[in-house]
């Protein structure tokens, strides 16, 4: 099993969770997330007074997925989340040992 | 006037209690000549209009606390809605017991008496103010909405780190020794600098460059923010203060045309000019930011129509419309680069209280030595061949009012910060007010630097 975490633009999360829908993908955990890349951070103006914002707000969206599932879920991910500027995001995978479904138990792949 | 005049209207209200019972044409008769033995010149008109104007300029000091409320970190927002509004109260209070009657009642020059302690003899107009058409208490009321929202601009220079309570013990005692005072020697004709001549319409001087004057002489006393200039602290929700900018520009109707204390032409000048000021103000402000940082801001445009406000408050009963373009346009763009001078001086005018309340009130004040008009109303300025005395006046009652209120202020704040303390402790400033004074929060999640939630727009599909 694997855990794939995406740090999305806001505006895409809905681009995203449609698209995966769209593929089978059952369910997801979304969280607000600030961060910087390569993109940095810019800078705002108040009555004259430059402020550098490094820390950008993003969107943070993780998918448990099985093993055979995780390259076509990044596929999907990074496709929808794509807008070709600076500051798309990422998507990473980690490997994942056990996940347990809470009201039965469930443990492994059927818990996903 | 005086005692046989109450009982004479004691008298009326006794008569329309039993005028059903008599024959309509002549109780109706009856009721008329009582009345007008009472109210020798009282106006329907002009009484409406300055009850309204007073809500007007009352609901100033709550846009006042979202404009300054949005400006501040998201920790801070309560603690400074916090901080007007219990001036609000304070005001309230203090004005009817005996402050109005120190301010407006008596011959003092310098200061009034205590012959309206409260509200006692409040059926006589305070002296000078003889010929005023609405009653006595309508101006009671109008002119405490003003002493409200004096002390609450102060709140601006000092925010992000006053106690609560010291704020609002200081909020009485600079009522009383520096507003009291100051009202009194210019807008009570029995006051030096009314007397002297000095034009201040609707309180350029009084409530602008005083408040000005007092926001730096506390922010002398109680040092810089902690991390300021270093760290930088930027506002927590502009929509704020858009929306608080809107509410003091609106209500400003209320204060400035309202000082006509009628409902005439006069009126009718002073909001004109009140309006077109704060739009040429507001265009300066962003002229101003578009050369010098490549973009207008939102925050500007709300910045540039409170200079305007400012600007335009002692001098719009005493200019022409055109004459307000001028003022107005002036003032979005000296207080714009005027908001500098925190950095230069280093001194934390947190939210530009100097900037923009004490350069913009004096900047109105000295332009009306300039472009006052007779064809308005008062004295001729320079450029209308009435010379420089004009000027000479307002510059002696701005120089007059800014040095009073400094020092004064200065000595106040001095006392309180050295007995109960003025100034929160290290760790309630980093803590946030809204918790350390208040043990509240305004906010549900508090997220980094904005107070916007991210997810919010995309919950529906």
């Amino acid at each position: 099993m694997k855990l794939i975490t995406a740090i999305l633009k806001p505006f895409k999360l809905d681009d995203v969770k449609n698209a995966l829908q769209a593929h089978g993908v059952t369910g997801m955990t979304v969280s607000e997330a600030s961060g910087y890349g390569r993109q940095g951070g810019h800078t705002e103006v108040y009555r004259g007074a430059e402020y550098t914002v490094d820390l950008i707000p993003k969107v943070r969206l993780e998918v448990l997925v099985d093993d055979s599932e995780t390259e076509a879920v990044i596929g999907v991910i990074v496709k929808a989340a794509s807008t070709g500027s600076i500051g798309d995001g990422k998507v990473w995978s980690t490997p994942v040992d056990q996940v347990v479904r809470v009201r039965t138990g469930e443990r492994g792949v059927d818990a996903i | 006037m005086t005692r046989p005049k109450l009982i004479a209207w004691v008298a009326v209200i006794q008569l329309r209690h039993i005028s059903p019972h008599l024959n309509g044409e002549n109780a109706h008769l009856n009721i008329g000549e009582n009345m007008s033995f009472v109210n020798t010149n009282f106006n329907a008109g002009d009484t409406a209009w300055i009850l309204v104007a007073s809500a007007l300029v009352l609901l100033m000091t709550p846009g006042l606390a979202f404009f300054y409320g949005g400006m501040v970190r998201g920790k801070n927002v309560l603690g400074m809605l916090a901080q007007n509004f219990v001036t609000m109260g304070v005001v309230s209070v203090l004005w009817i017991t005996g402050v109005f009657s120190l301010a407006f009642v008596g011959t003092g020059k310098f200061i009034g008496n205590l012959h309206q302690f409260g509200l006692n003899h409040i059926w006589q107009q305070p002296t000078g103010f003889e010929a005023l058409t609405i009653p006595p208490l309508v101006f009671v009321a109008f002119q405490l909405m003003f002493a409200i929202i004096t002390p609450a601009l102060i709140t601006g220079g000092t925010a992000d780190r006053l106690k609560f309570g010291a704020w609002t013990l200081f909020s009485a005692v600079w009522l009383i020794l520096v507003y009291a005072p100051v009202a009194h020697w210019v807008f009570s004709p029995s006051g030096w600098l009314f007397k002297l001549g000095a034009e201040d319409f609707a309180g350029g001087t009084v409530v602008h460059a005083n408040a000005g004057a007092a926001a730096l002489a506390v922010i002398l006393v109680i040092g810089r923010r902690r991390g300021w200039p270093k760290e930088r602290m930027r506002p927590h929700n502009v929509p704020f203060v858009l929306l608080g900018a809107g509410l003091l520009w609106f209500g400003w109707f209320g204060f400035n045309a309202g000082s006509a204390l009628a409902a005439n032409t006069l009126s009718a000048y002073a909001f004109v000019n009140t309006n077109t000021a704060t739009g040429a103000a507001l265009l300066g402000w962003i002229l101003v930011e578009k050369i010098r940082d490549g973009h207008p801001t939102t925050l500007g445009a709300a910045s540039g129509a409170i200079a305007g406000l400012v600007a335009i408050t002692p001098a719009c009963g005493f200019v022409s419309p055109m004459g307000s373009i001028l003022i107005g346009f002036a003032a979005g763009i000296i207080c714009a680069l005027a908001t500098k001078l925190k950095t230069i001086f280093k001194f934390d005018d947190a939210l530009d209280v100097v900037g923009v309340h004490l350069v913009g009130g004096v900047l109105g004040a000295l332009l009306i030595g300039l472009l006052g008009t007779h064809m308005i109303n008062g004295a001729n300025g320079l450029f209308y061949k009435g010379g420089w005395t004009l000027m000479g006046h307002q510059v002696i009652a701005v120089a007059a009012v800014v040095a009073y209120s400094f020092v004064a202020t200065y000595i106040i704040a001095q006392i309180i910060d050295k007995t109960i303390g003025l100034r929160v402790s290290d760790d309630d400033e980093a803590a946030g007010l809204d918790l350390s004074q208040h043990a509240e929060t305004a906010y549900e999640t508090a997220s980094y630097g904005g107070g916007s939630r991210v997810i919010s727009s995309s919950e529906s599909n």
